[in-house]
C-alpha cells in the first residue's frame, strides 16, 4: 500500500487515469506477490557465495590449463581469467569473469568486476585463439563492470565497446555459458557469442534490481519487484530468445555440487561445438550476425515484431 | 548500465524556449533568440546547451535535405514493464513532450552537398535511452549506409539502456555493434559526434566503436554514471570528471569540435577518410612460400571440420 499513497504526488495525472493505474498497479502487485519467491529466490541463487565460479569450473572441467594473463597495456586483471585449455582432441580458449571466496580474494578479484585491462585481456586472447582456429568458450558472472574514476579514464566504455566488437569478429566457434551473474554490459562484453547458454538459477539483466528499484521506484527495497519485471531468470531470457538453451543444475543448485555442474556444462559445451564446428565457417559467422540483429521487440506500422 | 542514466543535466541549463534563462558557464540571463540564433552555445562564454534532435538535424543537414529513414519504427512493451508508471504511459508523455517517435531519428541527408546517413539522439526523448527502436533503426542506418555507400554519422546523447526493456535493450549494444563490423568490412567511414550527456550502454558500444570520435566541449561522456561511481568509491568526483577534455587528456576521443565548427569539420572528416587510395591485397598466406608438408592452421581447422562430419557420432545420430 506504500507505493498507492505515494501515487496521488505525481504531477499531471488525472483523477480517470490515476484510477486505472491504481487498478493495474493491484493487479501488478498481486501478480508479484504470487511470482515474488520464486524470483528472488533465483536471484539469490545466482550470487550464492558457494556457487562454483570460473576456476572452480575449469577445474573440474579440463585436464590441462594454462592461463594467460596481462592486456599488454596496463596490467592484469584479476576479475577476468582466460587462458587454454585441452579438451577432446582440441585446444580451447576460455575466458570468464572470476570471483572470490574471502575477503582477500575477493579483494584480489574485486568481486567480479573488471576494469578496462579485464576487457582487453579478454581481446587479446579472443584474437589469439581466432588466428590459430581456436574455439572460444566464456563464462558469465560479474555484478558488472568496475565503475571508478581510474577504469573511466582508461575508457571503460570503449574497452567493453570493443569487446564486443572483437566477438563479432571471430572466425572460431564460440560460445557463453551464464553461469551466475550476468550484470549489465559488463557481462555482456563477453557474451556476443554463437551459442549462449545459461544454468538454470543464473541471472542476465540489464541492470542490477537494486539499482533498477532505486531509479525507478526511489527506493531500493523494491528490488524484489524490479528482479521480477526486469525479466532477468533463465526461463525469461529463454522465452525472448535472448539464450539459446538453459542447463539444469544439480538439486538445490549449483552451489550443491560443483563437480556435477560441472559435467552438466561438459556435456552442453560438447554438443554446441559439435553442431558449430561442423557448420560452414561464413555461415556459422553469418549465422552470428543474423542472430544479434533479430533482437529485439519493436511496433512496424502498428505491428508488433518479434 | 541503465543506472548510469542519473546524470545531472540540471547543471547544464535547460533548453526551454519560454523567457530567459541564466547561462550555467557564466551567468549571463540569455534570451532564448540568443541561443537558438547561436546553435545553443552561450554567445558570451560557449557554453555548449543540449539541442534536440531537430534542432541538430537543422544544424547538420543541408536545408531541405533531410529525408527520414525507418521513422515507421514505435516501441512495443514486451514485458509489460510496469513501474510507478506503466511503459506506454512514460512513451506516450515523451512523444507528446518531443514531438519524436523515439529517442533516435534516423535519415538520408546532405552535409554541405555530401551525401551522408544520419542519426541523431535526443536526450529528451526518456534520458536518450537505448531499446529496441534505437538498436533496430541504428541497423537500417547502416544498412542504408552500406547499400549506398554513403557514410555515417552519428550524433550521440543517452543516458544509457532502456529499462522498461529489461534484457532487450542490453542486447541491444551487441546488435548494433554487430552493425559497426559488418560496416567496418565494407568499409564505410563512421563518424559519431559525444554530445552532453553519453553514457552506458551507448558508451560502450556504437559511440565509441567509431573510425572519428568526435566530442562537444564540455560534454559528459563515461560508462559508469558519476553518481552510482561516487556511491561504490565514497569519495566526490573531481570538477571535471568524465568531460570532454579530460577524455581527451586520458586519449579516449579524437577530437574535440565546437558547435559552430561542427558541421564543417564533420565533411572534411568524411571527406578524408574516403580519400584512400584502393590497396586490396591478396592475403600473403596464399602465395607459395610455405614449406611443402606444413599445413596452416585454416586447413587444418578444415581437415577436423571434415573428420568430425565423418565421425561416427553423426551417423548414429543421423
Ligand atoms: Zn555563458
Amino acid at each position: 500500500m506504500t507505493e498507492l499513497k505515494r501515487l496521488p504526488t505525481l504531477p499531471g495525472v488525472h483523477l480517470k487515469d490515476e484510477i486505472t493505474k491504481i487498478s493495474q498497479r493491484l493487479k501488478e502487485l498481486g501478480r508479484g506477490r504470487h511470482l515474488d519467491k520464486a524470483v528472488w529466490d533465483k536471484v539469490e541463487l545466482a550470487r550464492h557465495p558457494k556457487r562454483p565460479y570460473t576456476l572452480d569450473y575449469i577445474e573440474n572441467m579440463f585436464a590441462g590449463f594454462i592461463e594467460l594473463h596481462g592486456d599488454r597495456c596496463y596490467g592484469d586483471d584479476s576479475a577476468i581469467v582466460g587462458g587454454l585449455a585441452a579438451y577432446q582432441g582440441r585446444t580451447l580458449m576460455v575466458i570468464g569473469h572470476q570471483k572470490g571466496r574471502d575477503l582477500a580474494s575477493r579483494t584480489k578479484r574485486n568481486f567480479g568486476m573488471p576494469r578496462p585491462e579485464g576487457y582487453r585481456k579478454a581481446q587479446r586472447l579472443m584474437q589469439l585463439a581466432d588466428k590459430f582456429g581456436i574455439p572460444v568458450m566464456t563464462l558469465i558472472d560479474t555484478p558488472g563492470a568496475f565503475p571508478g574514476i581510474a577504469a573511466e579514464e582508461r575508457g571503460q566504455g570503449s574497452a567493453i565497446a570493443n569487446s564486443l566488437l572483437c566477438m563479432a569478429r571471430l572466425n572460431v566457434p564460440t560460445v557463453a555459458v551464464i553461469i551466475g551473474e550476468g550484470g549489465s554490459g559488463g557481462a555482456l562484453a563477453l557474451a556476443l557469442t554463437d551459442r549462449v547458454l545459461m544454468l538454470e538459477n543464473s541471472v542476465y539483466s540489464v541492470i542490477t534490481p537494486e539499482a533498477c528499484a532505486a531509479i525507478l521506484w526511489k527506493d531500493s527495497s523494491e528490488a524484489h519487484l524490479a528482479a521480477q519485471t526486469l525479466g532477468m531468470t533463465s526461463a525469461d531470457l529463454a522465452r525472448l530468445e535472448i539464450i539459446d538453451e538453459v542447463l539444469p543444475e544439480p538439486r538445490g543448485g549449483a552451489h550443491r555440487d560443483h563437480a556435477a555442474a560441472a559435467r552438466i556444462l561438459k556435456d552442453a559445451l560438447e554438443e554446441a561445438l559439435r553442431e558449430l564446428e561442423t557448420m560452414n565457417p561464413r555461415l556459422r559467422k553469418k549465422e552470428r550476425f543474423e542472430k544479434f540483429r533479430r533482437m529485439g521487440v519493436w511496433k512496424e506500422n502498428g505491428l508488433t515484431l518479434f | 548500465m541503465a543506472q548510469k542514466v542519473s546524470v545531472d543535466i540540471s547543471r547544464r541549463g535547460g533548453n526551454s524556449l519560454d523567457g530567459a534563462q541564466s547561462c550555467p558557464g557564466c551567468k549571463e540571463l540569455l534570451s532564448p533568440g540568443d541561443l537558438s540564433g547561436n546553435s545553443m552555445v552561450c554567445p558570451h562564454c560557449g557554453h555548449h546547451f543540449r539541442m534536440t534532435a531537430r534542432q541538430r538535424i537543422e544544424l547538420l543537414a543541408d536545408p531541405g535535405s533531410w529525408s527520414e529513414i525507418a521513422g515507421n519504427l514505435r516501441s512495443a512493451d514486451p514485458l509489460e514493464f510496469f513501474d510507478l508508471r506503466p511503459y506506454p504511459d512514460r512513451l506516450e508523455e515523451a512523444e507528446y513532450e518531443t514531438g519524436l517517435s523515439e529517442a533516435m531519428l534516423t535519415g538520408r541527408a546532405r552535409m554541405n552537398k555530401m551525401d551522408v546517413i544520419m542519426a541523431v539522439m535526443d536526450f529528451g526523448f526518456m534520458g536518450g535511452s537505448m531499446g529496441s527502436v534505437v538498436g533496430e533503426r541504428f541497423w537500417r542506418a547502416a544498412a542504408e549506409a552500406m547499400d549506398t555507400r554513403f557514410p555515417l554519422v552519428v550524433v550521440c546523447a543517452s543516458g544509457g539502456a532502456r529499462m522498461q526493456e529489461g534484457i532487450l535493450s542490453l542486447l541491444q549494444m551487441a546488435k548494433t555493434t554487430c552493425a559497426v563490423e559488418l560496416m567496418a568490412e565494407a568499409p564505410i567511414p563512421f563518424v559519431t559526434v559525444l554530445t552532453h550527456p553519453t553514457t552506458g550502454g551507448v558508451m560502450a558500444s556504437f559511440a565509441t566503436l567509431a573510425d572519428v570520435i568526435v566530442a562537444e566541449p564540455g560534454a559528459l561522456m563515461c560508462f559508469s554514471g558519476p553518481r552510482v561511481i561516487e556511491q561504490t568509491i565514497k569519495e566526490k568526483l573531481p570538477e571535471d570528471f568524465g568531460l570532454a577534455e579530460s577524455n581527451m587528456d586520458h586519449g579516449q576521443v579524437d577530437l574535440i569540435v565546437p558547435r559552430t565548427e561542427l558541421k564543417d569539420r564533420l565533411v572534411q572528416i568524411l571527406g578524408l577518410l574516403e580519400g584512400g587510395v584502393a590497396c586490396a591485397l591478396q592475403p600473403l598466406w596464399e602465395e607459395k612460400t610455405r614449406p611443402a608438408g606444413r599445413r596452416g592452421a585454416f586447413a587444418q581447422a578444415f581437415d577436423r571440420i571434415k573428420a568430425l562430419a565423418n565421425a561416427p557420432w553423426r551417423s548414429s545420430q543421423r
